[in-house]
């Protein structure tokens, strides 16, 4: 009989902290990404863009490009392969941006019009650069605002009905004591991973390679198979190691466009995006105009929660920001009333961002919380536990977990709340205006089926192959503890292969869904791997393998309201001589479920609410209303915080059990980390300077222009 | 990015020889042209790098001021032991800048040359005067919250990136070119040109000439000096607004002072209005508010920048209150 | 007057050289990540406003995406692939391994360069634009969180990894950690007092 380990059994991998597998190779630059595979014979593709919001292509001057040193194509709608963009893939229908090439349409500006491809990327630079494109334009509408005639209500989805709602809002309202009525906006806002998107493609013996930055392989694989209406076993996509993602890395054009270069030239072809064609082609968060009205009795109960969110999506697919969801969860009432609403105009298609929804949302209803504590003369943390639900508020389902006044009492604890005065404008430290400011933070903590494979090796190692990806998030290292702990071996002897869609479907790294849905796959995996174990007498050349899939378990999961909270904290300065304002510490504590590996939950914790902070006081592109375009699309003209901007940011976590999960209480902890965040500082700044901030970013001319309320 | 020939230089005359063809750019760091070259606002066909020229040199010069040479780089300059004694603002400034990295690599004479980071005039699908004369400037109606105040006109609002440059501004800073035809200097504040209806056209240096220095004149009030620089993050951003200041004053009245703005102009803005109303002043916030009120006075504000004089105003009080309070020690 | 448009030049990267035709427009970064496979350098923005391609250049860190290859012959580069000794990581590297200063590990090598010669530059009196007063101090200010932020802030990282990166440079940099010798040692003859003398 073969044992899973030596003498002794080892447990407790999970939850131990373990620096990153591959962090050796990414302290010495050893660790290749999407754009750093070299091959011979590579031709560099240099993507044109649509200068104009509206139109049509009259046309493209291909010939003196191609006349240029070392083009090899110019690929436009007049003679790029055909593709078929009309299939539903594992995340909805594409977005038509993807279907490159197929028509002389152009419906927002960055659109792609032309490929250049050439033997160098200097050589393809210049020829896209002088690449002529003739167009046909037509007036364009790219202004987005609160009451725009083109508002609509869109049809929702399984997941997060567009309006949801229950009681008598109005007559609520109207018996309340105290009501909030206040309108949030928050400005559209870039991924800009730090890697820019990369896809190199080539025909390997009849099947298509694919080397790619992503968040989920088979995926994207699929996505290709579909497009290109090819088998989907002939199309492998890898991609080892991601340079960040934060949702804007699925199918794009480039791996598209990789794609199509490589089949016209029958050679390997790699198309980079540059930093500013992110901004129009890898999606966005959308802007968006919130409205929230609370009615409360005087003790702060709730009487009545409205909260109605709009965003944009383009002309040409729908993307719907489902900011108003957050109440669904946090905070009962009477009279309740959520919708999301959308208008389309000519601007390129948003898409998820890091907790999508949840992080404008809970600007907009965790600022109005923080002013209805004010208006009650109740303490932000008070009014939140007076308004603690017993089940959903809307679905009526229990919760699998619901710590969140644990985490609010941790966090007031350490972060000195019981000593704060409630009074704005009352303290200072030199130049600075002090204030502090709390908010909760929640999102769904979702699973989704998976597939895995577990190989027992015959000298006593374990190979895991599935198709996740690490897109920072220390996946790689969080599995091998997973799958350590489910085998009882040292996490030394287990090998987590990921990112290659030759291991067959799993869930994507988003949604906060991939740890936990990997994490199933895996433990499954591994079951059935020890019952071969046990049945088997020796381990062949090629090893034991055993496979899983979670489909059917996944959809046995018995109906919760599964979410992981937290609450932040935030402490600013603001500069009343220039308007800045600086975050001088912040603390979050999170109710998270089962902490996999506390260093690296701690460094994705932190840097969601960088990114909270991030959100708070820095990020906003801004689009030219004559020309429809971005103007500063550029990592100087977009920021995002530096490390100047970052104080001392502590995340911790208390214990949130759930036994009855089957995933032994796994949530995914990437998205909650920045819900809450942004309400936290603005609350923060309210708290120094007496003037509520409803619009973010809180720009140092805002803060001037507003001044302070009790100085 | 077009294709370019490229020479190294050794001496100021070699370099000035080539520098004679019209489409001939010199290259410092490169940090603002090379950039500019991938983005296609710049399409130079030759560049002479200049970065080997005898010119690197930060030399002290009797009676307090200093010499300071065309390539010698940001970081040189701040690091320089003389540059932060005497003029501490100076060094400041060039340290508000840009980061590490990019210190390293600029050189002096390119800080005076870079081009605005106006976001139309980088992107060549925009109208921009500027960039392209007679396109038209789509800053005035566009997004402009970071674009001028003061000396703006209707065909260019875009404003002089530079933090360096404030500094220069306030302590006279003259500059020493090379040309074909011999040597010649421009003190700073004739140095750029002013808006008008040629924006394209920036400085008053001949054609084809060579920055070679900056020559500091002695200035002892600039030992009491500061900049601050305000931005939209802690760091690695332009300004939004900042201030060069400078005081030295006796029993309470201003004997003398050096006031200079950034990121309101198309060029570093010495408030010479500010420093007649201030020169034998009492100093007190009173009379602080009063100076930057008169350089002030001549601003016109566009929609969405008006918050510049207020913040402008501000800093003027802040900084010369604490250059104050600081000489009292 | 048309010139010739690209030279075969030599690059001395990490005591290593390499001789090479290239275009004129080839940045280094370019180079070396197209050339000479050398793709530690990393690509964020191509437009020295991120820091992902920090090299040292003499030994100083600068951003490989604005330096022309053609005008870094000359000059000592070292790359991320030039730091460690063998198997020996620096203690900058090390400290980002062991504390985490790092998630999905594309600011990383420009994080790590930046931060070799920051140190560098700290120790030889470089003051920065946190510094409290920037006139020659007898003794240098501390490398506080603050001053590291500051000094730090041309590496972005998106991840929002900053608090751990300070923690690991704090701790690479305290004293007692034995560092390699810079590749170039010349800092404190660019801050010194050698143009300085007998002038004034």
């Amino acid at each position: 009989m073969t044992t899973m380990t030596g003498p002794t059994p080892v447990t407790g991998a999970v939850g131990t902290a373990h620096t990153r597998i591959e962090g050796l190779d990414k302290v010495t630059g050893a660790a290749r990404y999407a754009g750093d595979v070299p091959y011979a014979e590579l031709a560099h593709g240099w993507l044109v863009l649509s200068t104009i919001a509206r139109g049509r292509i009259r046309s493209v001057e291909a010939d003196p490009v191609l006349a240029m040193p070392g083009v090899l194509a110019v690929l436009h709608h007049g003679n790029a392969p055909r593709v078929n963009a009309d299939y539903t893939g594992l995340l909805g229908r594409p977005d038509p941006t993807v279907a490159v090439f197929q028509h002389d349409r152009v419906p927002f500006a960055g659109w792609p019009v032309a490929l250049v491809v050439a033997e160098t990327s200097e050589q393809a630079r210049e020829a896209a650069e002088a690449l002529v494109v003739h167009y046909d334009e037509e007036p364009h509408d790219v202004a987005f605002f609160a009451g725009h005639p083109g508002t609509y209500t869109p049809e929702g989805n399984p997941r997060m009905q567009a309006e949801a709602g229950k009681g008598d809002l109005e007559a609520e309202l109207t018996a309340s004591a105290v009501v909030v009525d206040a309108e949030y906006t928050t400005p559209q806002e870039h991924h800009n991973p730090l890697e820019p998107h990369a896809a190199m493609a080539r025909w390997d013996s009849g099947r298509l390679e694919v080397i790619d930055s992503n968040q989920g392989s088979t995926w994207v694989a699929e996505e290709l198979a579909n497009l290109f209406s090819l088998d989907p076993s002939s199309v492998r996509v890898r991609a080892e190691h991601v340079g960040g993602a934060f949702g804007s890395k699925g199918v794009r054009p480039h791996q598209v466009l990789a794609v199509m270069a490589t089949t016209v030239l029958h050679r390997p072809v790699r198309v980079v995006l540059t930093r500013r064609q992110l901004f129009s082609l890898v999606g966005y968060r959308s802007p968006t105009a919130q409205r929230v009205r609370l009615g409360a009795d005087p003790d702060g109960r709730l009487r009545a929660l409205d909260h109605q969110a709009l965003n944009l999506t383009s002309k040409v697919h729908e993307f719907v920001e489902t900011s108003a969801g957050l109440g669904r969860v946090m905070y009962d009432a009477d009279a309740h009333h959520t919708v999301n609403r959308v208008v389309a105009l000519d601007v390129p298609t948003p898409t998820w961002m890091r907790a999508p929804g949840a992080a404008p949302g809970s600007f907009a209803l965790e600022c109005a919380l923080d002013e209805l504590a004010e208006k009650c003369g109740v303490d932000p943390i008070a009014l939140r536990a007076r308004n603690e639900p017993d089940a959903g508020p809307v679905s009526g389902l229990p919760f699998s977990s619901r710590n969140v006044l644990a985490c609010f009492q941790e966090g007031a604890r350490r972060f000195g709340w019981a000593d704060r005065d409630p009074r704005p404008g009352q303290r200072r430290d030199g130049r600075w205006l002090i204030g502090t400011g709390t908010a909760a933070a929640t999102h769904p903590s979702g699973v989704a089926p998976s597939t895995a494979s577990v190989t027992a090796e015959p000298d006593g190692t374990f190979t895991v192959r599935i198709t996740a990806a690490d897109v920072g998030t220390g996946a790689r290292t969080a599995l091998t503890l997973i799958a350590a702990e489910a085998l009882e071996v040292e996490p030394e002897r287990v090998r987590v292969r990921i990112a290659d869609s030759d291991f067959g479907q799993a869930m994507v790294a988003g949604g906060s869904m991939g740890t936990r849905s990997w994490a199933w796959a895996v433990t499954s995996a591994v079951r059935e791997l020890r019952e071969l174990l046990v049945l088997g007498d020796g381990i062949p050349p090629e090893g034991i393998t055993a496979r899983s899939n979670t489909a059917e378990a996944v959809g046995a999961l018995p109906m919760r309201e599964r979410h992981a909270f937290g609450a932040q904290f935030a402490e600013v300065g603001v500069d009343v001589v220039t308007g800045e304002v600086r975050v001088r510490r912040m603390l979050g504590i999170f109710a998270a479920g089962r902490i996999v590996n506390p260093l690296t939950a701690r460094s994705q914790l932190v840097g969601g609410m960088v990114w909270g902070l991030s959100m708070a006081l820095h990020e906003e592109a801004a689009r030219d209303q004559a020309s429809g375009a971005l103007v500063g699309a550029d990592l100087a003209g977009y920021h995002f915080a530096a490390n100047a901007d970052v104080p001392l940011i502590e995340a911790d976590w208390v214990d949130d059990p759930d036994d009855e999960d089957p995933v032994g209480g796994i949530k995914g902890i990437g998205e909650v980390s920045i819900v809450g965040v942004a309400a936290a500082i603005a609350n923060a700044v309210w708290h120094a300077t007496g003037v509520r901030h409803r619009h973010l970013p809180i720009r140092p001319d805002r803060v001037l222009l507003a001044g302070t309320a009790t100085a | 990015m077009r294709e370019f020939g490229y020479q190294r230089v050794f001496d100021v005359p070699g370099a000035v020889t080539l520098g004679a063809d019209p489409e001939a750019r010199y290259l410092g760091g490169g940090t603002n042209l090379v950039d500019l070259m991938k983005s296609g606002v710049e399409r130079p066909g030759l560049l002479i790098d200049v970065r080997e020229l005898p010119l690197d040199r930060i030399v002290p010069t009797e009676g307090g001021g200093l010499r300071i040479g065309a390539t010698a780089t940001n970081s040189d300059l701040a690091a320089h032991p003389e540059v932060r004694r005497r003029y501490p603002a100076l060094a400041q400034a060039v340290l508000a800048g840009a980061s590490g990295q990019l210190r390293n690599m600029a050189t002096v004479g390119g800080n005076l040359l870079q081009r605005t980071r106006c976001a139309y005039f980088t992107e060549p699908a925009q109208p921009c005067n500027k960039r392209t004369p007679g396109s038209g400037c789509a800053a005035v109606n566009g997004e402009h919250r970071n674009h001028a105040i003061l000396g703006a006109s209707e065909h260019c609002v875009a404003v002089h990136p530079s933090d360096m440059g404030v500094a220069l501004t306030a302590f006279d800073a003259v500059v020493t070119y090379e040309t074909a035809d011999g040597p010649g200097e421009l003190p700073l504040a004739e140095f750029y040109l002013p808006v008008g209806d040629t924006p394209h056209l920036e400085t008053a240096l001949p054609s084809g000439a060579l920055i070679t220095g900056i020559t500091l004149p002695p200035a002892p009030v600039a030992a009491n000096s500061r900049y601050r620089k305000v931005r939209e993050r802690a760091s690695y951003a332009f300004a939004i607004g900042s201030i060069a200041a400078a005081l030295d004053t006796r029993d309470g009245v201003v004997r003398e002072v050096r006031l200079a703005f950034g990121a309101v102009a198309s060029r570093p803005w010495r408030a010479r209005a500010a420093e007649r109303a201030l020169t034998g002043a009492p100093a007190t916030a009173e009379s602080f508010a009063a100076a930057a009120d008169a350089e002030l006075a001549a601003a016109k504000a566009l929609p969405h920048n008006g918050y510049k004089v207020t913040l402008l105003r501000n800093l003027v009080v802040a900084v010369l209150t604490e250059l104050t309070e600081e000489a009292a020690r | 007057m048309s010139h010739s448009t690209a030279s075969v030049i030599t690059l001395n990267i990490n005591g290593e050289k390499h001789t090479l035709p290239v275009d004129h427009r080839t940045t280094l970064l370019d180079a070396l990540r197209e050339r000479l496979d050398l793709t530690g350098t990393k690509k964020g923005c191509d437009q020295g406003q991120c820091g992902a391609c920090t090299v040292l250049l003499d030994g100083r860190r600068a951003v490989s995406c604005l330096q022309l290859a053609v005008a870094a012959e000359g000059r000592e580069v070292t790359t991320i692939e030039g730091i460690a000794d063998g198997d020996q990581l620096h203690p900058v590297q090390q400290a980002f391994l062991d504390l985490d200063g790092y998630q999905c590990g594309y600011c990383t090598p420009g994080q790590v360069c930046s931060a070799i010669a920051m140190i560098e530059e700290h120790a030889a009196g470089w003051p920065s634009a946190v510094t409290a007063d920037v006139r020659p101090q007898a003794e240098a200010a501390p490398l506080t969180a603050e001053e590291i932020r500051e000094r730090m802030s041309g590496n972005l990282c998106r991840c929002g990894a900053y608090v751990s990166i300070v923690r690991a440079i704090a701790e690479a940099a305290r004293p007692g950690v034995p560092r390699p010798p810079s590749p170039s040692g010349e800092l404190g003859h660019l801050a010194g007092s050698e143009e300085t003398e007998g002038v004034a």
